[in-house]
């Protein structure tokens, strides 16, 4: 067991290396440019390949490239980057190639605080991509979390081949913390299905019979097939036919929204008898749960609801605390993103409220505890 | 029936082309083709990678791994792909604003790295995928839907542009020329660094029209009348170089090449040097 004083973006390359990442392209943003740094210094060593690129949208090429060559892929970035990204975003996710897109949030719109956290892409990671799509984006809220839920960003890349984002905040991203990996560690690694058949027979976009998603050829495997982020048919060749194109772009959207209860993963916290519910993730959560603890203490019924996976959302599971709850609080560091969401579940059934920051500071326990002794009664 | 060429590398199944009558995109295909014919690669080690426009189509046509990719994105998915896997030979097929205009970052870093990729620029002076308008590489002077008084912009010497960023072969071809063409292409895989290759193709249907070039053959015609061998280009005056244009090798040098580099790291950390 090795213990280890761990940064959080040190932690994600740790986590993407044990995941089986072998290829990294980035270009150095504030604050994600730690994980392109530990890349190239790591990557090389284990006969891995790190190549810085000439900008954002390159890096996430590059990236996707690897990944049809047969290597899993990584690229990070912060707010100005995942914007230039989400053109290459959509192509992954129409030619269904596996790869992990870290956003290490940070401040905006545009260039905004370079060095201040936010949780500002929170939407951008849904919908940044144009076109109708569904999205895995996962948020993890401490160091040790964000080592295994990179790996775990991985693994769903690999088996529902489709770009995973992976959300972190400037706080997570550059805080320290104990962590113990144990290199042992039965962790479940999955890699992308191969072909079973032979090359003639090999139809690159045709979903076998029990299997959620095609097998995927590399490159240079005897496969020759064709990627296009046009509509296609199950060859992968341009098709301009409305059914053909109408059951590609749903199939892409249910092989997510159909398998929600293995992709979703949330964290409830002192929610058993609670009348009072926060909702929160990433570094904001570390802040809410803090108040609930202290709540506590003065006799409020309050727990914590932290979704783990932001998309597709823990619908099933906000709108049964709306059921629970006489009141909701959504705290994020942003203006009420989140909100919207947990709105549309959980407020069907009781209120919901907002609470955010977008200028640059945090939320603290202590303005959490102010909110809610403001507003309730122990 | 398809010929013997076409049987063996073709997708025939996915033919007829989307590419309008006249339209000299097929023949560089055909060269590139030939090119590989030439030099017996094996079709499971060749990847094709393209961008977005109406070269970018050529790729789906063919049997081998192939790549069809974003607006300008093409050399940096064949980027991720070469050093993923160094062994794959890989050829890039591209139009004059696919790898120019919205793409330009990628050729320059492409050149400077002098990565194992071959790049074929198909360049017919205009974007013709969305019907026409002027690209980096019209004319001055000439017209486009978006330059309806004639184009104001200078337009880009990409082969020049090429050479400058660090490219290590450089050579330019046009489709009447076809065999010479497909010379250079062998050369420029057989180039151990990145190469460039401008095809200079024919658009009838919207630059051709739009600026009276006349018919399609009229076309090819005006690129053997004014096309001017490397070897005797040298020798002409400035003023016989007027409306004329170079063809053939334009530029070779000998450059580590950016794989083997990252190769050659990789050896010595394992060696603990």
């Amino acid at each position: 067991m090795a213990v280890k004083l761990m940064q959080g973006n040190e932690a994600c390359v740790a986590g993407a290396l044990r995941a089986g990442m072998t290829f990294y392209a980035g270009y150095p943003i504030t604050p994600s440019t730690e994980i392109a740094e530990l890349s190239a210094e790591e990557l090389p060593k284990i006969g891995g390949k790190f190549i810085q690129m000439e900008d954002e949208i390159a890096s996430i090429a590059a990236a996707l490239g690897a990944s049809l060559a047969g290597r899993k892929s990584m690229t990070a970035t912060s707010g100005p980057g995942f914007s230039l990204k989400q053109e290459n975003i959509g192509y992954g996710i129409i030619t269904e190639t596996p790869v992990v897109v870290v956003n290490v949030q940070r401040n905006g719109p545009s260039t905004g605080l370079p060095t201040s956290p936010a949780q500002g892409d929170i939407m951008q990671a849904r919908w940044g991509t144009h076109g109708d799509h569904s999205i895995i984006a996962l948020y993890p809220s401490s160091v040790k979390e964000i080592y295994n839920i990179t790996i775990r960003a991985f693994n769903l890349a690999e088996k529902y081949r489709t770009p995973v984002i992976l959300l972190l905040d400037e706080i997570i991203g550059h805080m320290r913390e104990k962590v113990e990996i144990n290199e042992d560690d039965n962790i479940e690694i999955i890699d992308r299905k191969k072909p079973s058949c032979k090359p003639e027979d090999y139809k690159a976009f045709k979903v076998n019979k029990g299997d959620i998603v095609p097998e995927m050829a590399a490159f240079g495997k005897g496969y020759r097939f064709h990627v296009t982020g046009l509509a296609h048919d199950e060859t992968g060749f341009p098709t301009g036919n409305e059914i053909k194109a109408g059951q590609l772009y749903s199939r892409l959207m249910s092989k997510i929204e159909d398998n929600k209860d293995d992709i979703v993963t949330y964290e409830e916290y002192k929610l058993e008898d609670a009348k009072i519910a926060i909702v929160s993730y990433g570094s904001i959560s570390r802040s809410s749960k803090s108040a609930v603890d202290s709540l506590r203490e003065m006799g409020y019924k309050i727990g914590l609801f932290r979704p783990i996976t932001i998309w597709p959302s823990p619908e099933a599971q906000l709108f049964e605390l709306g059921k629970k709850m006489d009141k909701v609080y959504v705290i994020e560091l942003n203006a009420g993103q989140y909100f919207l969401e947990v709105d549309r579940l959980a407020g069907k059934n009781c209120q919901v409220e907002k609470f955010g920051k977008i200028n640059g500071e945090i939320i603290t326990p202590e303005e959490i505890i102010a909110l809610i002794k403001e507003e309730n009664h122990a | 029936m398809p010929s013997e060429l076409v049987k063996k590398y073709y997708r025939t199944d996915n033919l007829p082309h989307i590419w309008c009558p006249g339209c000299g995109n097929g023949i560089v295909t055909r060269a590139i083709v030939k090119a590989i014919d030439t030099l017996g690669l094996d079709k499971n080690n060749v990847c094709i990678v393209s961008g977005i426009g109406c070269s970018s189509r050529a790729p789906g046509y063919l049997d081998f791994n192939t790549l069809h990719t974003t607006h300008g994105r093409a050399l940096a998915f064949a980027t991720g792909v070469k050093l993923a896997n160094p062994e794959l030979e890989i050829i890039v097929v591209t139009g004059d604003g696919d790898s120019s205009a919205i793409g330009g970052n990628h050729l320059i870093h492409a050149c400077r790295r002098n990565i194992n990729l071959t790049t074929i620029v198909f360049n017919n002076n205009t974007y013709g995928m969305t019907g026409g308008q002027y690209s980096p590489t019209t004319p001055t002077g000439d017209k486009g839907t978006t330059a309806p008084y004639g184009n104001i912009d200078p337009s880009f010497d990409l082969c020049k542009l090429s050479a400058a960023a660090g490219a290590s072969y450089v050579a330019r071809g046009t489709i009447f020329a076809a065999n010479m063409l497909e010379k250079s292409i062998v050369e420029a895989i057989q180039n151990k660094g990145f190469s460039l290759v401008e095809a200079y193709t024919t658009c009838p249907t919207y630059y051709g029209r739009k600026n009276k070039k006349g018919s399609p053959v009229d076309m090819a015609t005006y690129l053997k009348d004014n096309a001017v061998n490397v070897v005797a280009w040298d020798k002409l005056s400035a003023e016989k170089k007027v409306g004329k244009f170079v063809i053939g090798k334009l530029h070779e040098e000998t450059r580590p090449e950016y794989t083997k580099a990252y190769d050659e790291l990789v050896e010595s950390l394992a060696k603990g040097d």
